[in-house]
This record gives C-alpha cells, sequence and structure tokens, in this order.
C-alpha cells in the first residue's frame, strides 16, 4: 500500500519542527529556509497550515521537465528531482500550480519534497501529529487532488 | 488496400515496415500515426500516444541527425553544466525502441493532406491514418545587412551551439543582437563564458516582451553591475568585415553611430511558426497552424502541438502562438488523447515564462501587462533588485511578473488557472503582495 502524507492543519500549532527536520535531512542544517515543508502562518485566526508537494498524479513537475529530470520512485510514489539530469532552468518551478518545486540558488537545481525515501522526517518530527505518513487511500487528500484536476488543462484527461 | 492495411496494422507494435506491391515499385509505409516534430511537443505527442494506444504504429519524424533534444538545455551545454546527452530530452538508452516507436532522422517537404502522405527529402514518402505537426519554431534573421558572414551564428540547434562554444572564448569580443527572452538565456550563458559581451536590443527595455518597464530596466541595470555593456532602443544597421584584424574579424555597426569589433556575433532576434513546408498542405494558417480545442487542425486527420500551433488562449480562446514548454508538453498529451480517440478538450494556453540572468531570476505570467478594467498591485525596490507586480480582473488573478523572488512562484499559475475568487485576500495582496501562497491555501484549499 503506498503512502502519502496527510496533514491536518487544525492540529498544527506553528512550532515549525517539521520544517527544521525537513533542512537537517536533506541539507544537513538547522534552517527552515531550507526546508521543502513550510508551514503557513494566519496569524488573524490563530491558524497554521504545513504545506509541501502532494505527489500529485498529473506531476507537472515532471511533464515540463525539458531533460527528463523528474523521475518517479516506484517504491514510494514519489517525484523525485535527478540531481544529475536537473540543469536548473527552472521550468517545473513555474509549472507546478502548487508552487512546490522551487529553485536552490546553492545548488543550482531544484529541490522538492521526495518522502525522504519512505520515511518523512516531517511527520517524525511533527509534535502533534498533524503531519501524518499513512495509507494514499485515506489520507483525503482526495481534494488537493480534486483541485488538481480542477486546473487541468485537460478537463477530462485521465492519461 | 484493406488486406494491406491489416498487414501492416497487425500486432506488430510500431514495426510497420516498407510494404511492396507485387514486387514493382516499393509502396509508402503505413503508419497509424506520424508526427512530424522531434522536439519537446512531438516526444510528448509520442509518448503520450504509447500510452493510450498499445498497439498502433508510431513514427517520429526529426530533422537534426542528434536524438531528440531539448534547446532549453543548450545554454547550459555552452557553460558546461551538461555535455551534449544532458540535452536529450530522455535520458534512457533506447528510450523509443522499448516503447515501440520509430525515430527517423528526415526532413518533411510536404503534405498531400488528400492522400494522407508525407514527401519526404530523400524522395520517399510515408502514409498516416493520422498525423501530428510539431515542427516547432526557426530563428528569424532580421533584414540587416551582414549577417550571413562566418562567425555570425543564431543560438537555436545543438549545431548552432558547437560553433558558439568554438568561437566564445574568455576575452573574446561578443555582440548579442537581442535582448527577449532567448537572448536573456544565451546572454547569461555567453557571460558566464567569460566573454566581454555587449547586448543590443531595439526594445527600450531587455525582455519587452515578457517584463514591464520597471522590472526590464531593472534587468538591465542588473547586467551593467556585471559588466555587460547593454544597448537598449539601440538597432544594429550592418555587420561589416573588419579587415586586418585576424581576431575581430566583424565590425558591427549600431544606429547611434557606435562601431564594435567582434570576434563572434550571436542572432536572438525572435522565433517564428516553422511552416515553410506547408504551402500546398491547405491547412488554415495564421501566425502558425491554427487548430481548435481538441488540437485538430483544419483537416480532420491532421493535428499540430507546440511552437507551430497556434491554438486557444486560456484567457479569451483567441488563438495564440505560445512557444513555451509546457504549452508543448500540454498540447503534446491533449492532441494524442484525441488522436487516439479520447476526446478531450484543452482549456487553453496561458504565457509564463522563468528567467535567470545572471543570477537574477524573473517570472512572468498570462496577463502581466494587465486586461482593460483591472486593477494592479506593485511592490518595488529597485536597489535590492526586488519587484513583484499582480495583475486582477475582478477578484481574480490574470497575470503577473516578479523579479527577484523564486519561492513558490508557481502557485501564480495555480491561482490564475484554477480562476480562485480571492474574496479579501484581493485586498491584502494588494498591500503585500508576496503573499500568493497565503492567498492560495486561504482560497483554494479550505
Amino acid at each position: 500500500m503506498q503512502k502519502s502524507l496527510h496533514i491536518i492543519p487544525e492540529k498544527c500549532t506553528g512550532c515549525t519542527q517539521c520544517e527544521i527536520a525537513c533542512s537537517m535531512e536533506h541539507e544537513g542544517i538547522f534552517s527552515s529556509s531550507k526546508s521543502r515543508i513550510r508551514v503557513f502562518k494566519f496569524h488573524d485566526e490563530g491558524r497554521f497550515v504545513p504545506y509541501t508537494c502532494t505527489q500529485c498524479a498529473e506531476a507537472w513537475c515532471q511533464r515540463a521537465c525539458p531533460t527528463g529530470a523528474i523521475d518517479i520512485n516506484a517504491r514510494t510514489g514519489a517525484k523525485e528531482v535527478l540531481a544529475t539530469a536537473c540543469v536548473g532552468c527552472k521550468v517545473c518551478t513555474i509549472a507546478c500550480p502548487f508552487g512546490t518545486i522551487n529553485y536552490v540558488p546553492d545548488s543550482g537545481k531544484v529541490a522538492k519534497c521526495d518522502l525522504c525515501g519512505g520515511d518523512p522526517a516531517c511527520a517524525k518530527a511533527c509534535p502533534t501529529g498533524a503531519i501524518l505518513f499513512i495509507d494514499a487511500e485515506a489520507t483525503g487528500f482526495e481534494k488537493m487532488r480534486a483541485w488538481a484536476a480542477k486546473t487541468d488543462t485537460g478537463a477530462s484527461a485521465t492519461a | 488496400m484493406i488486406g494491406l492495411l491489416k498487414r501492416v496494422f497487425g500486432n506488430n507494435m510500431g514495426q510497420a515496415q516498407e510494404v511492396t506491391d507485387t514486387g514493382s515499385v516499393a509502396a509508402d509505409a503505413v503508419y497509424r500515426y506520424v508526427v512530424v516534430g522531434a522536439g519537446p511537443a512531438g516526444v510528448s505527442v509520442v509518448e503520450n500516444l504509447r500510452r493510450n494506444d498499445a498497439e498502433g504504429s508510431i513514427l517520429l519524424l526529426g530533422d537534426e541527425p542528434e536524438p531528440p533534444y531539448s534547446r532549453m538545455a543548450i545554454p547550459y551545454l555552452l557553460v558546461g553544466k551538461v555535455g551534449e546527452t544532458g540535452t536529450h530530452l530522455r535520458q534512457q538508452e533506447n528510450h523509443y525502441q522499448a516503447l515501440g516507436i520509430q525515430l527517423r532522422n528526415a526532413r518533411v517537404t510536404g503534405i498531400d493532406a488528400a492522400a494522407r502522405r508525407v514527401a519526404l527529402s530523400d524522395g520517399s514518402g510515408v502514409q498516416y491514418e493520422q498525423l501530428c505537426l510539431a515542427t516547432g519554431a526557426l530563428p528569424i534573421r532580421p533584414p540587416v545587412p551582414g549577417l550571413d558572414q562566418k562567425r555570425v551564428h543564431h543560438c537555436w540547434t545543438l549545431k548552432d551551439a558547437r560553433h558558439i562554444i568554438e568561437l566564445a572564448h574568455e576575452g573574446a569580443n561578443v555582440v548579442l543582437m537581442g535582448a527577449g527572452f532567448i537572448g536573456c538565456i544565451i546572454l547569461e550563458a555567453l557571460a558566464l563564458r567569460g566573454v566581454n559581451l555587449t547586448v543590443v536590443e531595439m526594445g527600450d527595455r531587455m525582455v519587452p516582451r515578457m517584463l514591464d518597464p520597471v522590472a526590464g530596466t531593472l534587468l538591465k541595470h542588473w547586467c551593467q553591475e556585471r559588466g555587460v555593456a547593454v544597448h537598449t532602443s539601440t538597432r544594429i544597421t550592418r555587420v561589416e568585415p573588419n579587415p586586418g584584424n585576424s581576431e575581430d574579424t566583424l565590425l558591427v555597426d549600431l544606429d547611434n553611430g557606435q562601431q564594435i569589433p567582434a570576434h563572434l556575433v550571436v542572432v536572438a532576434a525572435g522565433v517564428k511558426s516553422n511552416l515553410d513546408y506547408l504551402q500546398d498542405a491547405g491547412l488554415a494558417v495564421d501566425q502558425g497552424i491554427l487548430v481548435n480545442e481538441f488540437l485538430r487542425t483544419s483537416d480532420p486527420h491532421i493535428y499540430a502541438v507546440g511552437d507551430v500551433a497556434q491554438g486557444p488562449d486560456f484567457e479569451n480562446g483567441d488563438r495564440v502562438v505560445h512557444a513555451i514548454q509546457p504549452t508543448a508538453t500540454d498540447h503534446g498529451r491533449i492532441a494524442a488523447l484525441n488522436m487516439v480517440g479520447k476526446p478531450t478538450p484543452y482549456r487553453g494556453s496561458m504565457q509564463m515564462n522563468v528567467l535567470d540572468t545572471l543570477g537574477l531570476i524573473s517570472v512572468s505570467f498570462g496577463e502581466w501587462d494587465g486586461v482593460p478594467g483591472g486593477d494592479q498591485a506593485v511592490l518595488q525596490d529597485q536597489q535590492g533588485y526586488r519587484y513583484m507586480r499582480l495583475e486582477f480582473d475582478g477578484e481574480r488573478l490574470v497575470g503577473a511578473q516578479c523579479v527577484g523572488r523564486t519561492n513558490h512562484v508557481g502557485v501564480i499559475r495555480g491561482l490564475i488557472e484554477g480562476r480562485v475568487a480571492l474574496g479579501p485576500w484581493k485586498e491584502r495582496l494588494k498591500k503585500n503582495p508576496h503573499l500568493i501562497m497565503d492567498a492560495y491555501l486561504a482560497c483554494a484549499q479550505r
């Protein structure tokens, strides 16, 4: 059974430990600015929303890549950036309508959530259970996928 | 004829072979799908055809000798970030063969729509059931005297790139004609090679078709600060030989009276849809090949995609050529679905570009210059090289440009194409345009 990240904003306290864990896992430093998951803070409402790639079925980033540098990990289902093939052209960063693949000037390449190879550090770090890594079927992130389909350039495309 | 078709379309995945009639004349090979042009759009078509039709024979025709490659990767080849294989659209060996897609190096010289036949430059031809034209664009050579000399090159093909690599040595005097989108990408590559670079743009700013005067002028100052000479509102009137100078064999005349010695002149004066082979095809054309929302041309058996296609615009449904990578691959996917008999309308393309100019990154989307009756949000910090302008139509975002910001910019596409109603977030964005991701989360994901 493939798993995916399930985010419950109502449980998020805005502690940003997920961001710290992500940057440590991928970049070896504690720096929220290097994180591939970001907590957006709506202070007026006292609401916090952790947000990262949903590994969406449409794979906008993969389709837009001119050098075939985004691959699907057959085991985890994650869309992963192949550092050897990415030339840093950034087309994926404007093609992804979720804004979840970003350019990293230090490496000259793009980075996105890769589900940490199947054991996401953000979910492990979350102290309140706002980020779960559970069966994809149960995540209810169909909402996001539905939204992706709505913005799809081909309304009924199922390819 | 029916017997012949059965033989060709049997269960031989893509292996349609030359079929000879009674031993006299070699007949054309017949394919279920023929795709002309092996760039990103053509490759997207053939891959999606195979995904949706496991058996139909597929022929992909390309007129350059290399495996299908990405012109977008050429600047990274120029700076040595990748080798030539790094420009290939697909990195796996035998990618096309494994999918049962026949790849053939041939130039198309004409199309006989009545006979459903494509004529090739070697005198042979192939027949199709469904044809897709993905012949891309060609660089424009402006009517400036002297551009036919040695050491004057476009930067469009891998062959061009090899010439430029040979000539653009460190310290070489190089003149770049054009600071549009392609010109600016080449600008960065040339500057990184350490050449002494002069850029000449006839528009009043850099990338005039992607950025407004504020942003385009920011880019100009950024480049000038980094040692690139940028002339805007300036034309090259002539390229002359420079006798007696073995290094700088060219002399570039500007309309302001200046003359610049050059070892290499690179022409990036825009591109136009490649339509030359269509004279007798009888297809409706304008700037590009006109296609409907199914990406079908005026002939029911012929589709067109990518830079050569003039298809529906996302915002207003007008027919437009959007010569950009995301449109090419979207077109390819939608056309393939229609070609296999899964009717799929296309919602229309949107202009979007991202440009890295010596480390200053700019993006623009959609109606970046606004729509009649619309309003805008602007935030600028010229000293800090940061600029953001959002364009609204009612409570929708319809276009944007940013300079100096890259994080989460894709969400601008999501807001525009999702036709997201911004409600109170429009006013918040007008106060702080950087809150695009917050607006998206608040309005689209609740």
